[in-house]
């Protein structure tokens, strides 16, 4: 069973990068109006800019944050890039990231192609790097841009953000406590069918098929089998939650904050009510950003924490669930936490 | 768990439909108002309410809410 625990590792800081564009969300089915679909869907508004890819994004998260925590950008040994939308097929785009940030040559670097459980994946990857000593201060970019050849075509769910968490060796320090897990079996539950290796990008993969429900999509559209989905995330992600609360005699009922990927509120509020965390000890962000994926739980964060830039001493239970389908829940607590403002590209 | 409850408790997934229509026979798939959201709420109910998480695949394959319920009981 995958329970993680890494000493010596805090968090330090957030930010998050999102484009200038406000699109407001339409229902793009037929059986439903606008109101009903985001009054069920949760999602009022969300950043949509196809000029800009998920790295664009977090490099200017990350250079707003390497500047509000003053780090010298030679100190920086590790970066991990989380995205289902990276730069290239090849090379990956921490790499890339790598040069662009102006880091040193000396530094890790490394890729992670994952989704909804993305943040709570590449933190656990920044922390055992981190918990030995031998890498100090390492940052972990997350996110997707849903760049796609017809932005019509774009899932009114999904908004684009690309977050930066900034990750620290301090001796002595609780550190992360971690529980993964994963169901492979459901790898069709929410995919993106062709573009791959499996199944080439091919003459056919722009044409545009429409489903039972009247929604167009074409070969590299994603899509998602929508009660399979809501069924596993309603059971899987409480689960996850309560096994790593019972593994280190957490009390839910004195946790801080719960933070969730913002899958969809139906989803939401569900797991909400099965942990009994009242609406003040939520951060959500999928009403103004929508779901941005593996960047859901920093952006919320960052979105919950606008009025403050500094965090004390709090704790947080964060749980990331869906494409794969993979699942991570992460317990940890901030004290004096920098909160980038939000950066608009 | 009783088939006269868990009728009552599907058809309160139903905002427009009569409750009057709802019997063990129903084919609740093939009613006006069912959509994908109805689809969500049952299967929200039945995990609230029993505690069993219906696949996709358990309301596809039930016709008739008889074959729902037989469906969640075999779960229990």
């Amino acid at each position: 069973m995958a329970f993680l625990d890494f000493k010596n590792v805090r968090i330090t800081g957030f930010s998050a990068g999102v484009p200038k564009n406000v699109v407001k969300t339409k229902s793009r089915n037929p059986k439903y109006s606008d109101d009903e679909f985001i009054k069920n869907v949760g999602v009022v508004e969300k950043r949509i800019d196809d000029s800009f890819t998920t790295s664009d994004l977090c490099y200017h998260a990350a250079e707003q944050l390497i500047a509000d925590l003053n780090w010298d950008k030679k100190e920086i040994d590790a970066l991990i890039f989380v995205s289902q939308f990276p730069d290239y097929v090849l090379p990956a785009t921490a790499c890339i990231l790598q040069d662009r940030l102006g880091l040193s040559r000396d530094c890790y670097a490394m890729d992670i192609s994952s989704g909804c459980s993305g943040w709570v994946y590449g933190l656990s990857s920044v922390s055992s790097l981190i918990s030995n000593g031998g890498v100090k201060k390492a940052l972990l970019l997350v996110g997707d841009a849903r760049r796609i050849y017809d932005v019509k075509l774009l899932d009114p769910l999904f908004g684009f953000a690309g977050c930066a968490t900034a990750v620290e060796y301090q001796e002595g320090e609780n550190g992360i406590k971690f529980q993964m897990g994963t169901d492979g079996s459901g790898f069709d539950a929410i995919i993106t069918p062709e573009g791959g290796a499996r199944n080439r990008f091919n003459e056919k993969s722009l044409d545009i098929d429409v489903d039972e429900d009247g929604v167009q999509r074409n070969g590299l559209c994603s899509r998602m089998k929508g009660m399979d989905v809501f069924s596993f995330a309603i059971s899987t992600a409480p689960k996850s939650v309560k096994k790593l609360a019972e593994r280190h005699q957490i009390d839910l009922s004195k946790v801080n904050y719960l933070v969730l990927h913002q899958a969809n509120k139906r989803i939401n509020d569900m797991i909400v009510k099965k942990l009994g965390f009242d609406e003040d000890r939520i951060m959500e962000s999928m009403s103004t950003f929508g779901n941005t994926s593996s960047a859901s739980i920093p952006m919320s964060i960052v979105a919950s924490s606008t009025t403050n830039n500094y965090i004390e001493r709090k704790t947080f239970m964060t749980c990331g669930f869906g494409v794969g389908l993979s699942w991570g829940t992460a317990y940890f607590e901030l004290e004096n936490c920098i909160i980038s403002k939000i950066v608009e590209v | 768990m009783e088939i006269k409850t868990f009728i009552e408790n599907v058809a309160d997934q139903f905002d427009e439909t009569d409750a009057a229509v709802f019997t063990p026979e129903t084919e609740f798939k093939e009613l006006d108002e069912y959509s994908s959201l109805v689809a969500l709420s049952l299967i929200a109910m039945i995990d609230d309410e029993y505690d069993v998480t219906l696949k996709g695949d358990d309301i596809r394959n039930s016709k008739t809410i008889q074959d729902m319920f037989n469906i969640v009981k075999s779960k229990l």
